[in-house]
């Protein structure tokens, strides 16, 4: 059988960088068939994205091409394919007009990617300009009809709009319809989900996933995401340090890797667990727990003479953490997750009415909410944080020592000698090895200045950790045993967690209760297996519905999405808000509360 | 948007109100007054006519009064002995060293100072823009580092060392009159084409020497400001749609490093004003930088005062427009209220 | 085909690789646990004081300017010891006298120089002054001569580096209208052009520091209250405050307190700078994740300001005042160059140029416009080294 004319046939591709030329992309190649989508999977570092750049010759400065053949074959007319050319060898103004025209790239941060001083059917239009004959009016109408088509509410009004005026979200629909409007015949997306919620990450790939059917163009999505993989790619590459580790149709490489790497990041993926009975009712020994939690803070005053707007970040939050249990506080940007975390902490004060309670191993409540002097202190000791970001949570002018005795020393625990040998015993139990202790943080890779933020929150022996999305800037390999490391250390110490994370899938096997909110309120609070497997309230549906798994079987239920992800306002009855009017919380099952109407 | 120019005008008024404070006790600090001191040296030599006249105008002006009211007075937020009379009202006050009106000794000064700013400015502008522009694009090349050379000079050489060498050495090397704004023929002429002309080529040289370091600074910083837009993912985005460089650097990023551009030539006035004054002291320009020295050593505060108001007003109003003219650039603060 | 196969020959596992329907899976090997403990950045692995002053060390013209700078400060206690006359020495003779010239390793002679004759020109009735060659003279080292001084407050001498030879003047850069030694009066002078931007640093430091710091620790009111005033500062044209504000300095005080003064007025007006750095930086620095773990894990203000927030804000404010201390040397010069700084019998660079200021008398004497050297290099050596603690004060980008 003579083989079709592929639309992409990239062989032996090498890129150097610096003047060392040292090879961060070696020797990849990969085909890609018409109205197909490869997926060029990789953590950072891997070269998935200089790969893609390479290709349409935008390569930052500094790297280069060094060898190797991608030949493209555009769609002519009639729909046959033209002769194939090799992008890498054309001369710059030739490149020029496939790039934009024929191949389009979308980028991971829609903020950054688009101009903010220029209105999106500016930026948008600007691509009709350069490939095509349509200008002024005609410009005008094609782009508002890509608008439309990319699912903009008000086309009109995204003409005329700048990407500061824009959601995430809509933001990232402009960039692909700047990548839609000349009709390419190969999209690249970098990453054109990471940044988003995973709501709007399922709609957005949906959305993608249309265009492709209705338009049949071809794509090479580069992701870390096997989850968003499994939903769209027909054929998938696996890269890590420059190299292809494997590569193959999509449901072989996801049912049946074979290499170790590949195994690895299926295995590290987050998913959406398999139903299991456990019938775990409210927490019997609560250690920390906060009723009719509140936070309002005053916006800045727009307009003279107008009352500064009020900003309710935490609306009437009630949460218990049982003692060894992990509590997952789930939500999307702006739920109010870390405020209630801070108010907890009493990073900051919640308004007045709330009740913040600890009760101890030794068994004396406190009144949080309350505390100061010598009794905050001493909860503080018993109660500690792991951020987010490993970069900023390690003082950079510290060694590692210095990092781990600073907790002891703050609170006059032991001796010089004492509290030195108590570090490297930390560093043990978080995986790393004491004679690190010399060194300073900005040495360590992401994963490692995790586990040194970790080893820090338990040098004062605390009784519960508050992990605040300790891995979610984590390639995902790294987030897997950061998890399992804290699974590790909540079984060997005792500790209870309260854990915070914007993706319900990641906590799944951590949890022992899950609470989800949205817009500062709880909208369903119960024991995670049972949240998962008989999710009550439409944005929990639509929260699982919209988390995609390395299950080639699963798909995301679109549907389920729609219902539930839109503003309160506009969820179905019971659950509907009325303005800043919510609906109670009501206990559906013993030890399980959903925020509906009787 | 008018709102956000309402809102700025306010500020400014506010701002230049607190700033005549200041300045009306800074003038004062020295212990005694111009007429005070005089009273006391024709009461020494017994003039009795001086000795009325001075006591006249000490009344005149209010100087008999607490210090806050004779502020009032001189604003003309108070009444004086003639009613409101101060300077909302247009009365300058009285130079009682030179016994004239403060209007009448100011008048063609002020109108030398602003012009003399107003082209420094454009000076700035028209070499810093495009040097700046290229020495970036093309970061280490024969012009980037000529512009760093310049860079370099406008650092090291304070204008008034500019000026003094100029002063000294100016008409020698660039064959173009120097010191001074008229010649001394036209210096009563009225304003015909001719002295126009004069004027103009008496300006070229001071304008250099008030521009050069501030236009060093503006190359450095637009050079920097580019560099780091250059290396931005929507730069990325349109060589992705298939731009020009060309065409891509003018639009994009060239475009985002004006704004900052623009900014900063709001931030860059207070010190091109001080170098206009300085200057004019070293080349003996005829702006109002001589008559504030004199004005300062003789304690003549009418006069002197006024020349500080106006200076920081000067100052003041080219930091509006220079912020206006950011928000006219930037959407971010011309539709912060706008609801998407 | 086996993947066995498929890992021995090249050739054919390329071919997988190209092939979309085909499984290729490459032959690299693959440790989970391998990354654990492997450092990422060893380069990165130093204190942040040894990474800064490894990025300093590239610079090289910074280094020069540090050590330029190190220098002449160091050697400001000696001056009266390095220069060849006292700064208010008259010599009659001299007056206007040009620059000498010396030659060196001659006659045996570290260096000689010849003496100056001068003649009355008939027509201009100015001196004029030639050297006369016939009469080479030794300059004299580490010999007495002047006026005694005391050396660091302690040792009484009149011992100098060098001194003019028997019977001869050295006027290296000339004399001025009073036959006072140019060079000298740049050496000395150098005490307070150079001293006054340090004690103007010193002021603004404090104000900037203070009331950066409470504005950006407290917050609402009292950082609304800092901001206006900085803006109203920052926007002042600062030259003609300085002169009103040097113009009430009493005409009857002592040179001490009128320099004193000076420096004041000098940092007065130089502190917004400062303030606004440190409230950014208290501001930025407070949401950093450690500080936020220092905070919860107890520990008290005083040392989370002292041991996480000052050292990271330190070495920027070390760098901005670097900075400002040129712009600080050049407003002494301005203010005594127009009569309004130092008074006499002050030296300082500013007050020299004061002469300059006479148009006739430097189209004549041009070496009246020595001071503008020093000054020059001065400034630019402040600004090079600035820049380059700029520069390098973020050794992890």
């Amino acid at each position: 059988m003579v083989k079709a004319t592929p639309l992409l046939a990239l062989e032996g591709l090498t890129i150097g960088f610096g003047d060392a030329r040292l090879r961060v992309v070696e020797d990849v190649g990969f085909t890609l068939r018409h109205g197909e989508t490869l997926a060029l999977v990789g953590e950072s570092g891997s070269g998935k994205t200089l790969t893609g750049k390479a290709l349409i010759g935008i390569l930052p400065r500094g790297a280069s091409v060094l060898g190797g053949r991608a030949m493209f074959a555009a769609r002519g007319a009639g729909g046959l394919p033209e002769a194939p050319r090799d992008l890498l060898a054309m001369r710059p103004a030739e490149l020029r007009r496939i790039r934009g025209g024929r191949i389009a790239m979308i980028f991971q941060e829609p903020m950054s990617s688009l101009s903010p001083l220029h209105t999106i059917g500016d930026q948008v239009s600007e691509s009709l300009r350069l490939h095509t004959e349509l200008r002024n009016d005609a410009a005008r109408m094609r782009c508002l009809e890509v608008f439309e088509q990319v699912g903009f509410p008000d086309p009109e009004r995204a003409w005329s709009a700048y990407p500061f005026e824009l959601s995430g979200g809509l933001r990232q629909r402009a960039m692909i319809a700047m990548a839609m409007a000349c009709e390419p015949d190969l999209v690249i997306a970098d990453e054109p989900t990471t940044a988003l919620d995973v709501t709007t990450q399922a709609q957005v790939l949906d959305l993608i996933r249309t265009l492709q059917h209705d338009t049949g163009m071809s794509m090479i999505l580069i992701t870390h995401d096997l989850g968003v993989v499994a939903n769209m790619a027909d054929s998938v590459t696996v890269m890590r340090k420059g190299k292809v580790v494997e590569s193959g149709p999509c449901e072989t490489i996801l049912t049946d890797p074979r290499h170790g790497y590949t195994r690895a990041l299926i295995v590290a993926a987050p998913h959406v667990p398999a139903p299991r009975p456990e019938a775990s009712a409210a927490p019997a020994d609560p250690i920390f727990w906060a009723r009719n939690l509140s936070k309002t803070y005053r916006g800045r005053r727009r307009g003279i003479g107008a009352p500064p707007p009020v900003i309710r970040a935490v609306q009437d939050v009630s949460l218990t953490i049982g003692r060894g249990e992990t509590l997952a506080l789930v939500g999307e940007s702006g739920s109010g997750k870390t405020t209630v975390a801070k108010l907890m902490l009493r990073a900051e004060d919640p308004d007045p009415g709330a009740e913040i309670g600890f009760r101890g191993a030794d068994g004396r409540e406190l009144d949080v909410a309350a505390l100061d002097g010598a009794e905050l202190r001493d909860f503080r000791r018993r109660v500690q944080i792991v951020f987010q970001d490993p970069y900023s949570a390690l003082s950079p002018r510290m060694s590692v020592l210095d990092i781990l005795t600073e907790p002891l020393e703050i609170h006059g625990i032991g001796t010089r000698e004492e509290r030195r040998a108590h570090a490297a015993e930390l560093m043990r139990k978080v995986g790393l090895s004491p004679e690190h202790l010399r060194r300073f943080p900005h040495a360590f890779s992401g994963g490692q200045r995790q586990r040194i933020s970790i080893a820090r929150a338990l040098a004062l022996q605390p009784e519960l950790l508050v992990c605040d999305e300790p891995t979610s800037a984590l390639d995902v390999s790294v987030q897997a045993q950061v998890l399992d490391l804290l699974r590790q250390l909540r079984d060997e110490m005792g500790l209870s967690y309260l854990f915070i994370s914007h993706d319900l899938t990641v906590v799944a096997d951590l949890a022992d209760r899950v609470a989800v909110m949205r817009r500062g309120r709880v909208v369903e609070e119960g024991p995670a297996a049972a949240v998962f497997a008989d999710p009550r309230h439409p944005y929990t549906k639509a929260l699982i519905a919209a988390s995609p798994t390395p299950d080639p079987g699963r798909r995301l239920d679109l549907a389920a999405v729609a219902r539930g992800a839109g503003d309160p306002e506009t969820w179905p009855e019971p659950f509907r808000y009325e303005g800043d009017r919510a609906p109670p919380l009501r206990e559906v099952e013993p030890g399980r509360q959903v925020r509906c109407a009787a | 948007m008018l709102e956000y120019v309402l809102r700025r005008l306010w500020h400014m008024v506010w701002t230049l109100l607190l700033v005549s404070v200041l300045i009306f006790w800074v003038v004062n600090l020295p212990p005694g007054d111009y007429l005070s001191n005089q009273i006391a040296q024709l009461r020494a030599s017994g003039e009795a006519s001086s000795i009325a006249k001075a006591e006249f105008l000490m009344r005149q002006y209010g100087l008999d009064q607490p210090l806050w009211k004779q502020y009032l007075i001189w604003m003309g937020f108070w009444p004086g002995p003639n009613g409101f009379s101060g300077i909302l009202q247009g009365d300058l006050g009285w130079s009682f060293e030179l016994d004239a009106p403060v209007a009448d000794i100011v008048g063609e000064a002020l109108w030398m100072t602003i012009s003399l700013n107003l082209f420094a400015i454009l000076f700035v502008y028209l070499v810093a823009l495009p040097l700046g522009t290229v020495a970036a694009v093309k970061a280490n090349s024969a012009i980037d580092y000529i512009a760093t050379f310049i860079g370099y000079i406008g650092l090291a050489t304070p204008n008034f060392l500019l000026a003094l060498i100029l002063y000294h050495k100016g008409a020698h090397w660039l064959g173009l009159p120097v010191g001074g704004l008229v010649s001394k023929e036209l210096a009563d002429a009225p304003l015909t084409f001719e002295k126009i002309r004069d004027i103009a080529t008496h300006m070229i040289v001071p304008i250099i020497v008030i521009g050069t370091s501030g236009m060093a600074a503006m190359v450095r910083r637009l050079r920097a400001n580019l560099l780091d837009e250059l290396a931005k993912p929507y730069v990325v985005t349109a060589y992705a749609k298939g731009l020009r460089p060309a065409a891509a650097i003018v639009k994009y990023p060239l475009r985002m490093a004006l704004n900052p551009f623009v900014a900063d030539i709001g931030n860059m006035l207070p010190s091109l004003v001080s170098g206009s004054v300085l200057v004019s002291l070293v080349m003996g320009l005829q702006t109002i930088g001589p008559i504030l020295l004199g004005a300062l050593r003789s304690q003549d505060y009418f006069l002197s005062g006024f020349i500080l108001l106006f200076i920081s007003a000067l100052t003041l109003v080219g930091m509006l427009i220079s912020d206006l003219l950011l928000a006219a650039l930037d959407p971010r603060i011309r539709f912060s209220g706008r609801n998407a | 085909m086996t993947r066995a196969d498929k890992a021995t020959d090249p050739d054919a596992a390329r071919e997988a690789m190209l092939d979309p329907d085909a499984h290729y899976v490459s032959a690299e090997p693959y440790d989970p646990a391998a990354d654990v403990q492997a450092l990422e950045r060893s380069d990165l692995d130093a204190s942040t004081a040894a990474l800064i002053w490894r990025r300093f060390r590239r610079r090289r013209l910074a280094v020069i300017s540090g050590i330029y700078l190190l220098a002449i400060y160091l050697a400001l206690p000696f001056v009266d010891f390095l220069a060849p006359y006292d700064p208010a020495q008259r010599n009659p003779d001299a007056i206007f006298a040009p620059p000498q010239a010396v030659e060196f390793f001659k006659d045996g002679h570290l260096a000689v120089t010849y003496p100056m004759r001068s003649e009355i020109d008939m027509n201009t009735f100015q001196p004029v002054f030639t050297p006369d060659l016939d009469d080479p003279r030794p300059v004299r080292f580490l010999a007495r001569c002047g006026p005694v001084y005391t050396l660091l407050g302690l040792v009484e001498t009149n011992m100098r580096l060098f001194c003019p030879p028997e019977g001869a003047d050295l006027h290296l850069l000339g004399a001025d209208r009073l036959g006072r030694d140019i060079h000298s009066r740049i050496m000395h002078g150098a005490r307070l052009s150079l001293t006054v931007g340090l004690i103007g640093v010193v002021i603004s430091f404090a104000i900037g520091m203070t009331l950066g710091g409470l504005a950006g620790y407290f917050g609402g009111w009292t950082d609304a209250a800092v901001q206006r005033s900085i803006e109203i500062i920052r926007s002042l044209p600062e030259l003609p405050i300085w002169l009103a504000l040097s113009a009430a300095i009493p005409a009857n005080w002592g040179p001490v307190s009128v320099f004193f003064m000076i420096s004041v007025i000098l940092g007065l007006l130089d502190w917004p700078g400062l303030a606004r750095a440190v409230r950014s930086k208290f501001l930025s620095l407070r949401e950093e994740d450690y500080v936020r773990a220092a905070e919860l894990m107890g520990a008290p203000t005083r040392r989370i300001i002292m041991s996480h927030m000052m050292p990271n804000f330190m070495s920027h404010l070390v760098a901005s005042a670097t900075l400002s201390i040129p712009s600080m040397i050049l407003g002494e010069t301005a203010l005594s160059l127009l009569g309004l700084g130092l008074r006499p019998p002050a030296v300082s660079w500013g007050l020299m140029l004061n002469d300059a200021l006479d148009l006739t008398a430097v189209e004549i004497y041009p070496w009246l416009l020595a001071p503008m050297v020093p000054v020059m290099m001065v400034v630019l050596a402040f600004n090079f080294l600035g820049d380059g603690l700029r520069d390098a004060l973020d050794p992890y980008s």
